[in-house]
């Protein structure tokens, strides 16, 4: 019996949760320093106003008070806060407010005290003049000509306009049916992590190095950015990501915040701590979703679905954050979902509005394409009284059609969505739950059945997809090195912060030399001691991540085995990594202890000549292409008739990612995923009033799920290898999220299907079902 | 969270508890779970000076039996009451309410003197506790009284209590053991406080019909309140008039209106679970 289990696919806890629940992880907000002092930062309480004048006379002369700056102190000393995607009109967006506030919550002065609390004192002394302006909420009205105009210098508020046409769009609706036309909502979300944002900075003088900790999840491009906005080399950053406490795409970014305490700390040559409360991260971390789509489907009878041409606006909000407009793309591209539609066109307008940037949120883009596709699909069900998970089959690509190139122009990378479906609906007893909700329909309970079949696109990826102004590209990177103990040391450029990859690595690594998953430690988050990475977003970590590490691995069997081979006098083929040793495949009898291979590298007792010293090895890895993970899931619910209350009373998820390399963190992320893809159909979104101002600006307003809100899970797996990485992963961080909204809502909808109510915006709220099944009972 | 300066006193007695408030008047608040007040402090729109914390004197916490009544002690947590076998046995509904207020965190904090004193018109007790016919017992340095729950919510977090007095405990006459109840919500689904709640608590007559009715209501209006015109609509009735009866517990309700609910739905949730509430305590109720 081998004494080392193999680790892979076994169902094993995360490694890193026992220090998080412990309250033994450092977060930022955990980084004291000698002679800290602390930051905090007044902000807008207006949409639109102009900035009369700033008095700062009290508040420096506060007690405690170190620095007191505002927008014009920081004129030409730090860069824009940058936007890397391409858009026609990228303005220039100020560290603090120049002249001008363009959203509530908009960084408009910065007090430096010694602890908090006098910070906050003295940031109650400040007195700000505005002149308050009207301003643009809706981004429908933002081209309005009487729209009050952001920025000035374009004379609109388009930020952009791109459109990919295709004349046989226009063919397809000839061919129709029916051309079915619709308005969808994709509202406005705020991540919400539940750790907030938070930077601490130090400025070591002799050295001329600035350290930075950040709750970040990209700490190379983050480092990449400060050093353009401060005018720094990038050898003169380091920037840490310690423990960082959920992102969901949030801190996929770069913030004011990052830059300004940077720069406190170099001019007040102290260290600076800065920690965002709740109400500023609902107000000023980016925010996600925000689309409004016009559709047009072009259907034949039988639910073949022709073709499909689409018209988005978009709100970028009041400035362009990272990667703001690239975010819509994706929604574009992807709309068609796991369907073989063969036409597609649509246009997409941008606004800038009198609101917090928008940006990526988990699944950034994917989840808005999948919502169109699968309501698509039970809109055309609907409109021929044909059974939606029939419509769903007959319009899928075939798995016999993979690699599969999509209308939107790109190439599936593999899938069998029959099988996914086939295998929820068996499991949701589909047959069985029809003819209940029949029986239930003629008691007047109203139960409905959703079904949600998505696609996204994951592993981000080929170099190309990403914006040349990032400075780095779509590639991952991975160190590894075996320390003279035999210990194993993983340095990986990727920057997990939730998504358990201080597990899934160690188990790939353990396996592959045949140790304890406790002989591994994988390094990440630090620019001083990682190889510059790209970092965690996109459900990319493992996907391209991980083969970054197993390259890197293998380069270092390659030379281990070369050593062995000579000290066993046995071809290095015929060698394989087991329990801590190095044996014979044929016969693992025959084998040499790993730490004498590891003291001969060390100790340079090299038995072959010219082959280098220790065991180090690093990868730089390109993907060759992105994957598609993809699944079915299906939702009962049951909508009381007299409240609108939406109860669940089943929850079927069949996710496909490819293979699998840590069971129960597929569960977790998929949990995890269908809780806030819920959420966004029945409870979220951010509110901002009719003037700009922020309604849902505390959790006492703004609707984070919690587990009473939710039904049980039952998860289930179909694995589809991916051809195009060597693990076979296609990655399952964003997955339920994509799934669940639309399979809730079709759920929902499906309910109230008697009622002849054809569409309801989300969140789903009671008072909204209520109110529609009020207005359809009247008529 | 990042307050104002404030002073912080540890009040060991209630009557050192009312000294410190005679002590320092307006500048003065009242700290027991801090549940209401805490938040307010940390946005800055509670700047109080001074802070007594009466959530250690001994004698304001705790559950009893006096005279045939329950006392409980106004700094006595959420969680105590739901979980005493006292109130569970004797006061369901409170217990019941109880438990259906915030989340673990909350339950273990909060109080329901502090709950009762805030008078937030979303707080889940004040339904319950008017439902029960409590008794609010205030103590001030000139002495101690009782205010009857229906005479004590005045409005939108105002309340019968005086400067410089304190509440010290609720006092509960046990409903009969034949009694029928129920304390059902519609949660806020943000803060997980109620856009409505309605307590209902029913005694019935030999046969089967209403003997006694009464039904406390908080999140619809501005204040918590009893919802007279359906308990009067009951009386005498079975439970074919529980529909018809509890339309009227709008009857001149100026109903709340935001984010959450607009006044015509909050009306509906509030007509809609007194029924239900009506009907759940009618089932669980002995002739």
């Amino acid at each position: 019996m081998p004494v080392i289990p193999k680790f892979v696919g076994e169902r094993i806890k995360r490694r890193e949760d026992p220090r998080l629940v412990s309250g033994t992880g450092t977060y930022v907000d955990d980084v004291k320093l000698v002679g800290m002092v602390s930051a905090m930062i007044l902000r807008s309480p207006y949409p639109h106003a102009k900035i009369i004048s700033i008095d700062v006379g009290k508040a420096r002369a506060a007690d405690g008070v170190v620095a007191v700056l505002t927008g014009e102190d920081l004129r030409g000393k730090i860069g824009s806060v940058p936007c890397v995607a391409p858009a026609e009109r990228v303005p220039f967006h100020p560290v603090l407010a120049l002249g001008k506030v363009r959203f509530v919550g908009e960084p408009v002065a910065v007090v430096v005290a010694s602890n908090p609390y006098k910070a906050q004192d003295a940031l109650d002394l400040l007195d700000v003049d505005y002149d308050p302006l009207d301003a643009v909420v809706d981004p429908e009205k933002a081209f309005d000509k009487d729209a009050p105009v952001i920025h000035e210098e374009f004379g609109t508020n388009l930020c952009m306009r791109s459109e990919v046409p295709n004349p046989q769009v226009d063919e397809a609706m000839r061919k129709a049916d029916k051309v079915i036309k619709f308005r969808l909502v994709n509202q406005r979300l705020a991540p919400a992590p539940m750790e907030p944002r938070g930077v601490v900075a130090q400025w070591h003088p002799g050295l001329k190095q600035l350290t930075l900790w950040s709750s970040t999840q990209i700490p190379h491009l983050l480092r990449s950015q400060l050093a353009e906005m401060l005018k720094l080399g990038e050898n003169h950053i380091r920037v840490i990501a310690p423990e960082v406490g959920g992102g969901f795409g949030c801190k996929l970014n770069v913030y004011p915040e990052e830059a300004l305490v940077a720069y406190l700390a170099m001019t007040l040559n102290r260290p600076v701590k800065w920690i965002e409360r709740r109400r500023e991260n609902l107000a000023a971390t980016t925010h996600g979703r925000d689309q409004i789509t016009y559709l047009e489907v072009a259907a034949k009878k039988d639910g073949e679905v022709l073709g499909v041409k689409a018209s988005f606006v978009c709100d970028m909000g009041a400035y362009l954050h990272l990667l703001t407009p690239a975010i819509p793309g994706f929604s574009g591209l992807m709309m068609t979902g796991c369907y073989k539609i063969p036409a597609l066109a649509f246009e997409q307008k941008f606004a800038f509005t009198n609101k917090m940037s928008t940006d990526a949120y988990r699944g950034a883009g994917r989840p808005e394409a999948a919502y169109i596709a699968e309501r698509v699909m039970d809109m055309v069900a609907s409109e021929f009284g044909l059974d939606p998970a029939d419509v769903r089959r007959k319009n899928f690509i075939p798995k016999e059609a993979f690699p599969a190139p999509t209308a939107g122009g790109l190439v599936y990378d593999s899938g069998d969505y029959n099988l996914a479906l086939d295998k929820a609906l068996a499991m949701v007893e589909y047959k069985k739950m029809r003819a209940e909700q029949e029986a239930a329909r003629k008691q007047g309970r109203l139960i409905g059945i959703g079904i949600s079949s998505y696609v996204e696109i994951c592993g981000i990826g080929p170099s190309a997809l990403l914006p040349p102004k990032l400075k780095g590209g779509g590639w991952e990177s991975a160190t590894v090195r075996i320390e003279p103990d035999s210990k194993v040391t993983v340095l990986t450029g990727i920057s997990p912060h939730g998504q358990g990859q201080e597990t899934t690595f160690a188990q790939l690594v353990a396996d592959a030399f045949g140790i304890d998953i406790d002989d591994v430690v994988v390094v990440h988050g630090d620019t001083a001691q990682v190889q510059y990475g790209i970092g965690t977003f996109g459900s990319r970590g493992t996907t391209v991540g991980g083969p970054a590490l197993m390259l890197t691995v293998q380069k270092l069997q390659d030379k281990m085995k070369k050593i062995a081979s000579t000290m066993m006098e046995v071809p290095p083929d015929q060698l394989i990594f087991t329990e801590r040793t190095i044996a014979m495949a044929s016969d693992p009898s025959r084998s040499i202890p790993l730490q004498q291979v590891v003291d001969a590298a060390y100790g340079y007792k090299m038995p072959i000549p010219g082959v280098e010293p220790g065991l180090e090895e690093k990868t730089f890895y390109e993907p060759s292409a992105c994957t598609f993970p993809f699944g079915t899931h299906v939702a009962v619910v049951e909508v009381d008739p007299e409240t609108g209350v939406v109860k669940f009373l089943k929850y079927v998820a069949v996710d496909d990612c490819g293979k699998i390399i840590s069971p129960l963190l597929v569960d977790g992320q998929v949990h995890g995923g269908i809780a806030q893809g819920i959420a966004q159909a029945l409870y979220e979104e951010v509110v901002y009033d009719e003037n700009g101002q922020l309604v849902t600006a505390s959790l006492m307003d703004y609707a984070v799920p919690k587990a009473d809100m939710l039904p049980h899970f039952d998860c289930a797996n179909t694995i589809t290898p991916s051809p195009v990485n060597m693990l076979g992963v296609k990655g399952v961080g964003e997955a339920g999220t994509i799934g669940s909204t639309p399979c809730a809502v079709n759920a929902v909808l499906d309910a109230l299907k008697p009622f002849g109510i054809r569409h309801l915006d989300m969140p789903l709220k009671p008072e909204k079902i209520w109110n529609a099944l009020r207005n359809a009972k009247k008529a | 969270m990042f307050p104002a300066p404030f002073e912080y006193h540890r009040a060991g007695s209630v009557k050192e508890a009312l000294s410190m408030l005679r002590q320092f008047g307006d500048d003065a608040k009242l700290l027991a779970g801090g549940h209401s007040l805490v938040p307010m402090m940390k946005m800055r729109l509670a700047t109080p000076a001074h802070l007594i914390d009466i959530g250690s004197v001994r004698e304001l916490s705790g559950i009893r039996e006096e005279g045939g009544k329950i006392v409980i002690g106004a700094a006595t947590t959420h969680a105590q009451v739901e979980t005493s076998d006292l109130v569970r046995r004797k006061l369901g509904l409170l217990a019941e309410c109880a438990a259906l207020i915030g989340d673990v965190q909350v339950r273990n904090r909060g109080t329901l003197g502090g709950s009762l004193a805030h008078a937030d018109p979303a707080a889940d007790y004040p339904a319950a506790v008017l439902a029960l016919d409590g008794e609010v017992s205030l103590e001030s340095e000139s002495g101690a009284r009782t205010v009857k729950a229906d005479d004590f919510f005045i409005d939108l977090m105002t309340t019968a209590a005086q400067p410089g007095e304190i509440v010290t405990a609720v006092r509960f006459t046990p409903p009969a053991p034949a009694a029928g109840y129920a304390y059902l919500k519609h949660r806020q689904p943000a803060s997980g406080f109620a856009l409505v709640g309605i307590a209902a608590l029913v005694t019935l007559d030999g046969k089967g019909n209403f003997q006694s009715v009464r039904v406390g209501v908080t999140g619809l209006c501005a204040k918590a309140f009893r919802a007279k015109a359906v308990e009067s609509a009951l009386a005498g009735k079975g439970r074919d008039a529980i529909a018809q009866a509890a339309a009227h517990v709008t009857d001149g309700a100026d109903a709340l209106s935001d984010i959450h609910a607009s006044s015509e739905f909050r009306s509906e949730l509030a007509r809609v679970y007194t029924r239900r509430a009506l009907e759940q305590a009618l089932a669980r109720a002995k002739s």
